[in-house]
């Protein structure tokens, strides 16, 4: 496994950073300049991190060293593949989120607009930071950094709700984080070093007891941010953020970064093969299976559009971490590209829902009926991106499912398969009556029955990312070989290179 | 040539005062300048000094040219050196900062003001500096009582607090002094480095141990250690703004290195953790001040006594690095002299501006602060980011030191006390913060307007001092690595 | 110190303390048959070569020159302070004070 040197993953991470310091001086006092800013960073990030793609095809990783912090610990970046998938996935999708963002925060004509786009650029820094981690301690204090700043952009909204929601959240996640300090520290005093290696670095070191404990905090530590249950409370209500938050932060960046945080754990840190001596992997398997079940069965309960996506979230979130407990080379595989395909669908979703509430402040499954006629390219992508959910073809969320249920059937575990395919049972039951009432039903009140769309800077971006999950299902290895650096990453991981 | 700037630091403080209450008798506007002068040499000549010290190793000194042990003799190492670097420029940083807000608060007073301010910072630095015990002594009184007159001439309460600060500090000094006393009726030496030699073969001695005892009780009151604590709150908080800002963040450090030479260099380090089980009670007392300083400090409804808990909970956390008597608890200790320093700095500066500015520090109070002093707020913001232990900032740093300290002594009770007192600042500067940045939605209607708050930020020779700390906290965060293996690792003390 | 509530009786038993010290550094110097530490007959010509265990140990003596000189500092201060708490309070009991700051 070759390693370069290069600086291009500080770069990616900086921009965004240098990015948020002209957005605060631009201020209000020119706001097309400040939104110039936004999206120029975004470009400029994507196309660092797409020119660091032909190295991890090649198969070799990028090393980028900042600063010793202890001896045998430094700040540092190391870009592999799993690193890899992940930084595509966040800067692609903030490219399209910044747009929209712009759509939904000037269509509502929103406070505090500056401190908006200020810690968003602050967010997609930490994020790229955590992708490109090298090793457990970097991957921390980025991780902090994400917690710190989201939670302005939780609490953005100001109200009593969203003031609530914000300690819940912060309140979650800043417990985990000292749980997973303490288990990093734990893990430094075992190995003296925190670097991580495909197929985990942990095992020969420390009693089984000690490793057993180690893993389950670690998991209970990056569960809360990947909403593992009974982790999860705080996604829920987070929903009161506004709705671009809701769909970059928890529908790419946090919960991905959580979903990420255990991956690493799981294949990086302790292994498929320390995994199965101490038989965590199906215990794991087990507890990720209930959270999908009992979130599908929430998310049937819910009114609420948003909310009944953040049970849909937290259902896909588990679907990754049951994935790869199942440590079969297409289960892997399958995990890593459901973090990529589930991200641009439900961002796509997510989306939707803001469109709705710019356009007519409807905010419950109950008021949709009939706005399929009205905002038919809307509810389209949403059909589109609710099916993919569900796992049906074309759409990418197909591929994902499909390498899953294989992976189930390469680990002789025939249940996890009855769970799948229970899980989409229930996509459809909760994703169908929503497409269906959009566009058959009569509505109650009149409606616009004309063409009567979301402000474009909303539409376009759902749009492609709608668009973007089709391919992706019909072309895996679309836009950069997409589908091949997952499954690199696995064969690595299991490889044990 | 023997280099001058050891003495340099502490003398010119110390002659400058005088030139203050010289030149203010005639022009009260001189008594600025003269001490901002006094001071950036003296942090010069500490940089130098640190310089010579990291190129040369430890500097001996000799006043007046008298070897010791007759003579008084200054010794500089790393861990002093850095302890020097870090004081003056604490104070640098203050008195940049002290310009309004001593005109606002206690205008007939300047010239006196200043000339006190310097004579505490002159009693700062010689206690670190020297290596003669009855000299620390002396430069601890002139520490102690500038600041028994600079606290007084606070608001409210300020006199009586002062007055308790008054008995207290000097049972500390005194116990101090007869420490010193009985370790020279058995040695006959007042000489730091001598006495590590004399010391050893009389480690059965009552005397000693006795004299020991002494010193460290004097010592923890003049640190605050709980439970000899109760001087500082009220101490700092009816202190005016500059005072607690000089204060807060130096007095307690420097009584820690004080801990840290009388424990470690003075005694030999097998003494202080085996002989008699010292390290074993500090750490019990930290973990009990840490503990306590963060439960009564969510008790506050008035910011800056909020604050001084936090203050007790820091010494806590110094002193438990201490107590945990290993490599890496003591790293962390002496990191987190740096780091508080600058923690503390920072905060009570943010304070003191706001006190400049809307003369009230009740928490409810800060409603809006963001928009009008939004630089302040944000070194605010970092600098609770670092007493919480968030990274990249510094105060993360120490506390890794401090838990890797506490696994490595398999004192698995402090690694949660640790922890859980993570949380608890969590809860605390929360408080503070959502009361600073958001505001309910009552009082401006729905979404889409600004309320109209003009932009009144903290006066420039305010602004500028608490933005280096701020920039401070974080780049010595990432520093820290830097930091530890140039100069701090040098500075353990031998033994460890 | 601690046990009374008037300050000034506080100011007293500190001035106490102190002095306690002083005459204890003092006492240690002292010496079973020895002699004030001065040279006799002057310097120059005259001087007598000395015999250093004859005299009384003079540090201690020194010593205590400055902490009488700290003490008295001291109390000069503690003084001052009391003056304005009394200006402040118009009383000097504890008790009276700590009522009147609620």
């Amino acid at each position: 496994m070759e390693t370069i040197v290069s600086i291009r993953p500080l770069l990616a991470v900086l921009v965004t950073l240098i990015g948020s310091l002209f957005i605060i001086f631009t201020g209000e006092r020119n706001r097309n300049l400040r939104e110039f800013w936004t999206i120029l960073a975004s470009i400029i990030k994507f196309s660092i991190v797409l020119s660091m793609v032909p190295f991890i095809l090649d198969g070799k990783t990028l090393e980028f060293t900042i600063i010793s912090l202890a001896p045998g610990v430094s700040l540092q970046f190391r870009v592999d593949q799993f690193g890899m998938f992940f930084g595509i996935l966040a800067s692609a999708l903030w490219i399209a989120t910044s747009v929209y963002s712009i759509g939904y925060v000037r269509g509502l004509n929103e406070h505090a607009q500056t401190r908006y786009f200020f810690n968003f650029a602050l967010c997609l820094s930490a994020t790229m930071g955590i992708a490109f981690a090298g090793n457990l301690l970097t991957l921390f204090i980025f991780y902090e950094i994400l917690t710190v700043a989201t939670y302005p952009l939780v609490v953005h909204k100001e109200t009593e709700d969203a003031i609530m929601g914000g300690r819940k959240y912060l309140a979650y996640t800043l417990i985990a984080g000292v749980v997973i300090l303490f288990a990093i520290i734990f893990i430094y005093t075992l190995t003296g070093s925190l670097d991580f290696k495909p197929g985990g670095f942990l095992s020969g070191h420390g009693s089984p007891a000690a490793l057993i404990f180690l893993f389950s905090i670690l998991i209970l530590g990056f569960g809360v941010k990947a909403a593992l249950m009974p982790m999860h409370e705080w996604l829920p209500t987070a929903m009161v953020a506004p709705t671009p938050v809701s769909a970059l932060l928890h529908a790419v960046a946090v919960v991905k970064a959580g979903v990420f945080g255990c991956l690493r754990i799981i294949l990086y840190v302790f292994g498929p093969a320390l995994l199965h001596e101490l038989d965590l992997w199906i215990i794991l398997a087990y507890f990720a299976a209930f959270t999908v079940i009992v979130s599908g069965m929430y998310a049937l309960a819910q009114d609420n559009l948003k909310r009944r996506l953040a049970f849909s979230t937290i259902n896909n979130l588990s679907i990754i971490v049951m994935g790869a407990a199942l440590l079969t080379p297409s289960a892997i595989t399958g995990s890593i590209f459901h973090i990529g395909s589930h991200g641009f669908m439900k961002i796509t979703l997510f989306f939707v829902a803001g469109a709705i509430y710019v356009k007519t402040h409807k905010e419950n499954i109950s008021e949709l009926d009939g706005l399929g006629r009205q905002m038919p390219l809307t509810f389209g992508a949403f059909a589109v991106c609710a099916m993919g959910v569900a796992g049906t073809p074309p759409v990418c969320g197909f591929i994902s499912k499909w390498y899953l249920a294989l992976g189930a059937l390469e680990a002789k575990e025939v249940v996890f398969l009855f769970v799948l395919l229970i899980s989409a049972m229930m996509d459809i039951a909760y994703f169908f009556p929503i497409i269906y009432n959009a566009f058959f039903k009569i509505p109650e009140e009149a409606i616009n029955p004309h063409f009567d769309e979301a402000p474009m800077r909303m539409v376009v971006p759902l749009m492609i990312t709608a668009i973007i999950s089709l391919i992706l299902g019909i072309f895996p290895n679309a836009f950069f070989n997409f589908f091949n650096i997952a499954s690199m990453a696995a064969g690595k991981i299991l490889g044990g290179m | 040539m023997i280099p001058q700037s050891p003495v340099l630091v502490v003398v010119i403080p110390l002659i400058f005062a005088f030139l203050n209450l010289l030149f203010g008798w005639f022009r009260r506007g001189l008594c600025y300048p003269i001490t901002l002068v006094a001071i950036s040499l003296s942090f010069l000549a500490s940089l130098h000094t640190l310089h010579i010290v990291i190129t040369t190793g430890t500097i001996h000194y000799y006043l007046g040219g008298w070897k010791p042990p007759w003579g008084i003799e200054y010794v500089v190492d790393y861990l002093n050196a850095f302890v020097l670097v870090i004081v003056s420029f604490v104070s640098l940083m203050v008195a940049i900062y002290s310009k309004r807000s001593v005109e606002q608060e206690l205008p007939e007073k300047i010239v006196f003001f200043y000339c006190l301010f310097l004579l505490q910072v002159t009693g700062f630095l010689g206690i670190v500096i020297t290596g003669d015990l009855f000299n620390l002594y002396v430069f601890l009184e002139i520490a102690s009582l500038a600041g028994y007159a600079l606290i007084a001439v606070g608001e409210d309460g300020a006199p009586f607090a002062s007055f308790n600060y008054v008995i207290f500090g000097t049972i500390g000094a005194c116990f101090y002094l007869l420490g010193v006393g009985y370790l020279y009726i058995v040695t006959g030496s007042l000489n730091i480095a001598d006495l590590s030699q004399i010391l050893p073969n009389l480690y059965h001695s009552k005397v000693v141990l006795v004299a020991f005892a002494f010193f460290l009780v004097g010592v923890s009151i003049k640190m605050a250690l709980f439970p000899l604590h109760v001087w500082l709150p009220d101490a700092y908080t009816y202190a005016p703004s500059t005072v607690s800002a000089l204060l807060a963040p130096l007095m307690t450090k420097v009584g820690a290195y004080v801990m840290i030479r009388v424990m470690f260099t003075v005694f030999a380090p097998y003494f202080s953790i085996e002989l008699i089980p010292v390290t074993t009670i500090l750490g019990w007392m930290a973990a009990a001040a840490i503990l306590f300083g963060a439960i009564l400090a969510l008790a506050q409804i008035d910011l800056k006594r909020m604050l001084a808990y936090i203050l007790v909970s820091e010494v806590g956390y110094i002193t438990l690095g201490v107590g945990l008597a290993n490599r890496n608890g003591l790293t962390g200790a002496i990191l987190h002299i740096l780091n508080d320093a600058f923690m503390m700095l920072a905060l009570f500066l943010v304070v003191g501006a706001i006190m400049y500015r809307y003369g009230k520090r009740e928490i409810s109070q800060l409603r809006y602060l963001h928009r009008k002093m939004p630089f302040t707020m944000a070194v605010f913001v970092i600098a609770a980011l670092s007493v919480i232990g968030i990274p990249p900032t510094c105060g993360f740093f120490s506390k890794w030191y401090l838990i890797l300290g506490a696994i490595d002594a398999n004192k698995w009770i402090f690694v949660a006390v640790l922890l859980v007192s993570s949380l608890l600042n969590v809860i605390l500067f929360f408080r503070c913060i959502e009361n600073a940045y958001l505001e309910p939605m009552a009082e401006h209607s729905s979404v889409g307007s600004e309320l109209a708050i003009t932009r009144e930020e903290s006066p420039l020779s305010m602004l500028i001092p608490i933005l280096i700390v701020g920039a401070g906290i974080m780049s010595l965060g990432v520093l820290s690595g830097k930091i530890i293996s140039t100069i701090i690792q040098f500075a353990l003390p031998a033994g460890f | 110190m601690i046990g009374k509530r008037n300050l000034v009786k506080k100011i007293i038993g500190m001035n106490l303390f102190q002095t306690a010290i002083i005459l204890f550094f003092v006492s240690i110097a002292a010496k079973k048959g020895g002699t004030l530490p001065i040279i006799e007959h002057g310097h120059g010509h005259g001087a007598h070569a000395i015999e250093a265990t004859a005299y009384i140990n003079p540090l201690p003596h020194v010593l205590m020159l400055t902490a009488i000189v700290v003490m008295v500092s001291t109390l000069g201060v503690a003084l001052a302070i009391v003056i304005a708490i009394y200006r402040r309070h118009n009383t000097l009991e504890e008790d009276e004070i700590l009522r009147q700051q609620k």
